[in-house]
């Protein structure tokens, strides 16, 4: 696509985006701010797994610590909840770079079952430290009233805090992703031999990957802690990593817009799935999982891409990219 | 002092499953490069075809048996099915799919048998056994006796006939072994099957302490991984020493560390995992992995 078209759909589908809270209410509106939420979540997710190669199963583990230090914030410290958010990608970022160090040296098989066992343990964790954390029953919130006497309720408000973010965001992982920096990433991934060789401090950029990623699930995890109003350590299970790592591969990994299409797919599947059988949104999971694995190994984004380059050669067009 | 032998001893206990599910992990890591991250999950669904046969009259040891038969065709199934495409694919592919397994297992024990907890029936006597004044689980006992038992046969199968060779052969060098008339494809999914085997053991052994629901395995496997890098991937032999040192530790660390208590048992074995991949990646009885540039 060309970059003007390019620029033109993606303001198309913000303006959409933006319009949603004055056609949908309640409930329905809720669950397309968990889908921004979870895309946010999935784009960190992406760069580690997706464009650096480094696979984490355990992602749900810093949307938790997210979600909690923003609730923690709120409650006990009562920090005006705009403040939280960068705070939570802060404190998760520096918990991903802390992490990624020793991850530097364990590689595939070894990270996937270092980050799974700590997606694992955390909630154990999160139930130890009581005094904070509030145990099992976790925290309850207040939900913020929009401010300067917007004629919002706190969903809609809440729904466009998110989009904001989310936009923000994305726009810096492209601009992160397309540059010099997301080159020596994705090099690290193809080839670390051969990218050391080409001077790019493979050890540096593999834990910073580690840390930027973190805070991008991180600050989900605080919009997700703030939109809900309850952070709980049952709502961070293992699970969560894994519908996660579902999102990403059903979006396609290595890629930004994929982030998007995942975060629609492990929010609403599951609630259609639902009415079949209270386990049934797993086993589609599940059986979506393998069958992208074999079929198209580059999600949604990826067959896209292949549609639009067909249509493109069609019209007799030179296809780019 | 009795109190440190009793706890030693359930130690070996818990450490048994441990051992039995790592030794599944290891064994087909061994054969396919693969850490089968759905063998805790394969182990939960066998313990529920136990549970059904149990249900259906079978006496105890016939449903044993038979569930393990049944566990070892799955295993086979399995990797003819849905590891074999992806055989050659990239370590995160391969990840993916034995997650996707995973979910598969743990949904579909939910759906048929419900997130009920069911309790699970020992084949050893309630009374407490006494050894020298000091009072033991029968059930404890039990466990360590089967896990041996199933070990001392796999050691002898491997050791011993012609088809644990080949087995051998084929993980340790598929080219050499295909021309010399080994079918490693077979090979390798007999390993599945195997581990499929050991992890049913681990699954029904720990049922009657843990009660039988979908996720009785989550805590199980993770410890069965520290086991695994305790021991080292490469060593069967290190899988079954890792499990017991892992069961002792646990219950040790829990009984006299008070801070830790039952409440932090998973994050133990976390440490374990990351403090083991960042000392000595290799575990105690693993080769070293040496890449050539």
């Amino acid at each position: 696509m060309a970059p003007r078209v390019r620029l033109a759909v993606v303001l198309a589908a913000l303006a959409l985006a933006c319009v949603l809270p004055f056609f949908l209410s309640g409930f329905r509106l809720f669950q397309f701010t968990q889908v921004w939420i979870y895309a946010i979540a999935i784009l960190g997710l992406n760069m580690l797994t997706g464009f650096n190669g480094q696979i984490s199963l355990g992602h749900g583990a810093f949307y938790a610590i997210g979600g909690y230090t923003a609730a923690i914030l709120l409650s006990h410290f009562g920090v005006p909840y705009g403040w939280t958010i960068p705070a939570a990608a802060l404190v998760c970022f520096v918990a991903g770079f802390l992490f990624g160090l020793p991850a530097l040296r364990l590689e595939g098989l070894y990270l996937a079952l270092a980050t799974l066992s700590l997606a694992l343990a955390l909630p154990q964790v999160l139930k130890y430290f009581e005094h904070w954390t509030g145990g099992s029953m976790g925290l309850v919130l207040a939900k913020p009233e929009a401010p300067f006497g917007l004629p919002l309720d706190p969903d809609q408000w809440l729904y466009y805090v998110a989009l904001a973010v989310l936009a923000l965001l994305f726009w810096l992982a492209a601009n992160l992703l397309g540059g010099r920096v997301g080159r020596a990433i994705v090099a690290i991934r193809d080839n670390p031999i051969a990218a050391q060789a080409m001077g790019i401090h493979t050890a540096l950029y593999k834990s910073l990957t580690f840390g930027v990623s973190s805070a991008y699930t991180g600050v989900a995890g605080a919009l997700s802690a703030i939109a809900i109003a309850y952070v709980s350590p049952d709502s961070f299970s293992v699970f969560l990593s894994i519908t996660l790592l579902i999102g990403s591969v059903i979006g396609g990994l290595a890629s930004i817009q994929g982030a998007i299409y995942g975060a629609f797919f492990i929010q609403f599947v599951p609630n259609w799935a639902q009415e079949i059988s209270k386990a049934a949104p797993w086993a589609i999971f599940g059986v979506f999982l393998i069958l992208f694995t074999y079929f198209m190994p580059h999600g949604i984004a990826g067959a896209l891409r292949w549609l639009q380059a067909r249509m493109a050669k069609a019209r007799g067009a030179k296809p780019v990219s | 002092m009795e109190i440190f032998i009793q706890q030693v001893v359930a130690g070996l206990a818990t450490g048994s499953i441990y051992a039995a599910l790592a030794l599944a992990l290891v064994m087909i890591y061994e054969a396919t490069d693969v850490v089968n991250f759905a063998q805790g999950e394969m182990a939960m669904f066998a313990t529920y075809v136990c549970w059904t046969l149990l249900n259906a009259g079978m006496p105890y040891w016939a449903a044993f048996f038979a569930t393990l038969a049944i566990a070892f065709a799955g295993g086979i199934v399995i990797e003819r099915v849905v590891i074999r495409p992806v055989e050659n694919a990239p370590i995160l592919t391969i990840v993916i799919v034995t997650i996707g397994l995973l979910v598969i297992f743990n949904s579909l024990a939910g759906w048929i048998y419900s997130y009920v907890q069911k309790p699970f029936p020992s084949p050893f006597p309630k009374e407490p056994i006494r050894i020298g004044g000091i009072v033991f689980g029968a059930h404890a006992l039990g466990q360590i006796a089967v896990t041996l038992v199933v070990l001392l046969c796999i050691w002898l199968f491997f050791r011993f006939t012609p088809l644990g060779l080949a087995m051998r052969a084929a993980a340790q060098n598929p080219v050499s072994s295909r021309l010399a008339g080994i079918r490693v494809g077979w090979m390798l999914a007999l390993g599945w099957g195997l581990a499929a085997m050991f992890g049913a053991v681990a699954g029904i052994m720990v049922a009657p302490v843990l009660f039988l629901d979908p996720n009785m395995m989550g805590g199980v496997q993770i410890y069965a991984f520290a086991a695994a890098t305790l021991g080292g991937f490469t060593s069967p032999l290190g899988a079954v020493v890792g499990g017991l040192i892992v069961g002792v530790v646990e219950n040790l660390v829990g009984t006299y560390v008070k801070f830790i208590g039952t409440e932090l048992k998973l994050t133990v074995a976390l440490a374990i995992i990351i403090g083991v991949l960042l000392v000595k990646p290799s575990g105690l009885f693993g080769r070293a992995v040496v890449r050539r540039v």
